[in-house]
């Protein structure tokens, strides 16, 4: 039995890297520090992972070695004239980057995840730009803490506990203390109104009625967090204000702060169902605090307004900086699509949805994205690498992903790996496998090994070198 | 050199005494010129901020793009080039190797990562010190011999080469937005000044025995009146200096070498930097010259980024690393018309024709801060002929014309004096002593240009000589011609520098220290250390401490 510390955790973006783990006979027995989600991941990884590389043949798909795998894959991104490469968030920045060789060497597309993520935070940093930072920056100096269309309490469970609210920072302090009177006093509040509702058979339940104004908590000389979201989140309970936008509405308000900030008036009774004066309020408490930051997740880039949305975000947190200091950061999914984002930019100068056809590196966004080139079935095969596009791709676009070949690396039973022609399940990078991956900050840490793989498991570096190793062969022979 | 004609020897990568001409491959390079491989002191090519320039900038992209080839990989960009575009026009242009100024420490393995991507060239990256709170820390207490011993950790496990110190205090202040006025303002949270960071870090430097100085970025950078906190700065370290080695770094000079008191009154302060520097054996300095293009700014200097957003109102990345520094990018275009911008062409020119000793001013551009480094072959021809100076002025706004200096300078950079700025004196300002020389012994990097120094007159032919510097007609880099008439014939690696520095008594970091790692960052501290197996061609360079 070895007990290992120190190990990154490959889930969420928060990419957290104090999980202790014990090991007995190279099967994982104990995870220490690490949330719900990232235990259920090292303890049960290998419970329906596939192991050997499947082809499909007459159909069905059958057993295969691994080298007849790697030369079907080659065989099919050889021939391609516009082949797909998509996925890259769950993989490490070593495969990422022999993906991106093996890209332009097959003249198709490359595209990560955050095309159908946070591909609109992107294109609006890049028409504003972005006031960022790392995490233990807020951890240190953060009083303000904004979340905005998102939900770290289920989406990165531990990103309140080690980075924002409940951490303890040299300049300010845990509120962890605040939060548990809190929490007993919303608990009970719960449990009166259910109580109640059954005596006085009120369904639904009406609202609870909220005083006006502010809390006395946000005019506090300490930590303090607001969420805003169209539903009251896990989150949002945890937070001092809770501003409820009505669905797709968020540009408005963000638009609505911009001008209040700037001492603008609105000539109005409220925004987006919140009253005027109130946001006033808020506005007040942006522009007073030491530092804030602003947390945005797909409840803003994927709403209506897109990367409209975000750049009234950045636009707003750039604005705040003539009064004081605020930073705004993306809340990532994937522990590695940062990475995805960053490797691809530092080798084609762009961050997704590369277009390597005509043998240097295009980005058009709208022409060069997955979506769109398979919305107008133009690519004539595809890799699919960690993701699971069929599950999660508009109906239209999955099926014309499945009209040409399609080529998985994924070692879970996925409805991609069920359809795709080739699978090669590779080693399970970060626990069978090292490599370098890159929190939604911008750190990059190293992804482990823990573990052996299974013999016929390589990891996903290993086999993209091999498959570009075969196209380049099959290249030289037509040549 | 000089145009003297000699033959060369070269073998397994070094340049020979002698070797078998029978079986060697001869390269005729008569009628051409000979010189060391470039070096660059200042170029930010890879790390963090770089990369963020990058994604900022597809518009500068997709105006400049290279296409895959048989050797090489593709890859786009004007002012921010990728990775592999970087390294193969670095060695188009007869460069061989590349000093990367800004790592922030916590981000050093993303440096490391473009760094082995980048080919071509040899590299080092430089970790920002100067507002890493350990150091302030130790340095506020005036232990520093602790303080070197963290410090030599530090480059071990970001696997750095030399101290970097950006506007010190001023990053630490820009946390809460703020920032540090002058050498002597005290740093907020921190009972030290700028004055004791910069010197306490140049006496950890001469303890460790580092082959470079420090390397400084000054407070108020690109403000106007800051000439006299470059000359504040070099002065408080005058007394640390031993004999005549030179002991801070001032880089990208142009920057803080402004006189006036606002934007409207803003002249050269170059005159009275030279002059300091004339008398003055402690100190190198690097031009940082503006070439008038759109380019992308980037420094770890936060405070002045925001700055240039202010002025500009293009669009701003912020990157505040915890504990450790910020970094800022805006792109920015510079105008001949701007009586600002064209003072600034001005001044870097100035600088480095007013600097007698060449050996003490070398040719930077800030890349891409001042204009890429591709546009090294211009600023060439404005040092070594007045007739392309004189054009240039004729072009430029009138108030910064007739507040210029050029005029009056008649010197000319003769081709000696352009091999000492562009390699020689940068090699041996780095202590790189293998690199910026042909003697025996030293690496087989050398640029082979289609110029007869005999009978060229730059003064006259300096477009000409500007064709020659783009274009050199071979790049050899260990020994292999690797670039010929501005094509890449073989791609290679290029190694990564770094100090490996042997203390007296192996310093194991205390446990307070790591505490304290986990108070000040979120990562762990097992996880912040670059092993060697992390560069794909590791190049260590020993170091003996006096500690």
């Amino acid at each position: 039995m070895t007990v290992i510390s120190h190990i990154t955790c490959p889930v969420c973006g928060d990419f957290c890297d104090d999980i202790e783990v014990t090991v007995e006979d190279n099967v994982i027995t104990d995870v220490k520090n690490a949330c719900a989600v990232g235990a259920a991941r090292f303890l049960n990884y290998a419970t329906h992972r596939r192991t050997k590389p499947l082809i499909r043949k007459d159909g069905e798909l059958v057993e295969a070695s691994l080298d007849e795998a790697i030369r079907k894959s080659a065989e099919i991104l050889a021939d391609a004239t516009y082949p797909l490469l998509f996925g890259w968030s769950s993989t490490s920045c070593e495969a990422t980057r022999v993906g991106l060789e093996l890209a332009e060497e097959v003249g198709g597309v490359i595209d990560n995840t955050s095309t159908i993520c946070h591909g609109p935070s992107i294109l609006g940093i890049q028409d504003i730009g972005i006031s960022s930072c790392t995490l233990g920056q807020l951890r240190h100096r953060a009083d303000l803490i904004f979340y905005w269309g998102s939900n770290p309490w289920d989406a990165h469970p531990r990103h309140i506990e080690r980075y924002t609210m409940f951490t303890e920072g040299r300049f300010q302090r845990s509120t962890w203390r605040k939060y548990v009177s809190r929490l007993g006093g919303t608990v009970t509040e719960k449990r009166l109104q259910r109580t109640a509702n059954l005596l006085l058979d009120h369904h639904p339940p009406t609202p609870i009625e909220t005083g006006q104004g502010l809390p006395y908590t946000m005019f506090q000389k300490k930590r303090k967090m607001v969420v805003a979201d169209v539903r009251k989140t896990r989150t949002a309970e945890a937070a001092d204000y809770f501003l409820q936008v009505e669905p797709n509405r968020d540009y408005e308000l963000l638009q609505a702060f911009r001008m209040l900030i700037r001492d603008g008036e609105l000539d109005v009774e409220e925004v987006a169902g919140v009253p005027v004066e109130l946001l006033e309020e808020v506005a007040d408490v942006m522009i007073g605090c030491e530092l804030g930051v602003f947390f945005f997740g797909l409840g803003l880039t994927m709403s209506e307004g897109r990367h409209r949305n975000i750049d009234a975000a950045l636009s707003l947190v750039r604005d705040l900086n003539q009064y004081t200091k605020f930073l705004i950061m993306p809340m990532r999914g994937h522990f590695n699509v940062t990475g995805a984002n960053v490797v691809f930019t530092w080798q084609t100068g762009y961050p997704f949805a590369v277009d390597l056809s005509q043998g240097f590196p295009r980005y058009n966004p709208g022409e060069t994205s997955t979506i769109d080139i398979l919305r107008r079935r133009e690519s004539d095969a595809a890799l699919v690498i960690g993701s699971d596009p069929l599950a999660h791709f508009p109906k239209k676009t999955a099926q014309n992903l499945i009209k040409n070949p399609l080529i998985a690396i994924d070692p879970e039973l996925t409805p991609t790996t069920l359809m795709a022609d080739v699978v090669i399940p590779p080693a399970y990078v970060g626990i069978e496998a090292e490599g370098t991956a890159y929190r939604m900050d911008h750190v990059p840490l190293p992804l482990k090994k823990i573990v052996d793989p299974p013999e016929t498991c390589l990891s996903d570096e290993e086999i993209l070198r091999r498959i570009l190793n075969e196209v380049r062969r099959i290249r030289r022979k037509l040549n | 050199m000089n145009g003297e004609r000699i033959d060369l020897y070269i073998c397994d990568g070094k340049v020979v005494e002698k070797v078998d001409e029978r079986k060697a491959k001869v390269i005729d390079a008569s009628g051409m010129m000979v010189m060391p491989g470039g070096v660059d002191i200042h170029s930010h090519i890879a790390g963090a901020e770089v990369n963020a320039g990058r994604l900022l900038r597809p518009e500068d992209h997709v105006k400049d793009v290279e296409a895959k080839t048989a050797v090489t990989r593709s890859g786009v960009g004007y002012s921010v080039p990728s990775t592999f575009t970087t390294g193969y026009r670095y060695s188009r242009m007869g460069y061989t190797t590349v000093m990367n100024p800004s790592m922030p420490p916590l981000e050093a393995r993303h440096t490391h990562e473009e760094l082995n991507d980048t080919p071509m060239i040899d590299k080092a990256a430089f970790p920002l010190i100067g507002d890493w709170w350990v150091v302030l820390e130790y340095l506020q207490d005036d232990r520093i011999e602790e303080c070197a011993a963290h410090v030599a950790w530090i480059m071990r496990a970001t696997k750095g080469y030399a101290i970097k110190i950006v506007n010190p205090g001023g990053l630490e202040a820009w946390g809460f937005g703020r920032n540090v006025a002058g050498i002597d303002d005290s740093v907020p949270h921190f009972n030290i000044t700028p004055r004791d960071i910069i010197r306490g870090l140049c006496k950890v430097n001469k303890l460790l025995n580092l082959p470079h100085t420090i390397h400084v970025h000054t407070n108020n950078l690109g403000r106007p009146g800051n000439y006299a906190t470059a000359i504040e700065t070099m002065k408080c370290v005058e007394d640390l200096a031993e004999e005549d080695n030179p002991v801070i770094h001032i880089t990208h000079c142009q920057f803080c070498a402004f006189k006036g008191s606002d934007w409207q009154t803003l002249q050269s302060g170059a005159e009275e930097i030279a002059e300091y520097v004339n008398q003055h054996n402690h100190v190198t300095l690097d031009m940082g010259q503006v070439v008038f293009t759109d380019t992308t700014t980037m420094t770890a200097d936060g405070p002045f980024q925001y700055g240039l957003y202010g002025l500009t109102g293009n669009k701003w990345v912020n990157h505040d690393v915890e504990t450790e520094t910020s970094g800022g990018i805006v792109p920015f275009r510079y105008r001949r018309k701007s009586h600002v911008n064209a003072t600034q062409w001005s001044i870097g020119l100035e600088l480095a024709l007013l600097i007698e000793d060449p050996w003490r001013i070398y040719l930077t551009t800030d890349h891409p801060n001042g204009a890429p480094f591709t546009t090294y072959p211009k600023v060439i021809s404005w040092l070594m002929s007045t007739v392309a100076r004189k054009k240039m002025l004729k072009r430029i706004s009138r108030r910064a014309r007739r507040k210029s200096l050029l005029p009056s300078i008649d010197r000319e950079y003769n081709f000696d004096e352009i091999a000492t700025v562009t390699r020689a004196g940068q090699s041996k300002a780095l202590g790189l002593k293998q690199k910026g020389h042909l003697g025996l012994g030293a690496d087989a990097d050398i640029a082979i240009y289609n110029l007869n120094p005999k009978t060229v007159d730059p003064s006259i032919e300096y477009k000409a000589v500007t064709r020659a510097f783009c274009k050199p007609a071979y790049t050899l880099k260990g020994g292999e011609i690797v670039a010929r008439d501005g094509e890449i014939v073989k791609p290679i690696q290029g190694g990564t520098f770094w100090v490996d520095i042997k203390l007296s008594k192996p310093w194991e970091p205390s446990e307070d220290l790591k505490l304290k790692f986990r108070e000040y960052w979120t990562v762990e501290y097992e996880n912040y250390p670059i092993s060697e197996d992390y560069l794909k061609a590791s190049l260590p360079i020993r170091v003996e401490a006096r500690i």
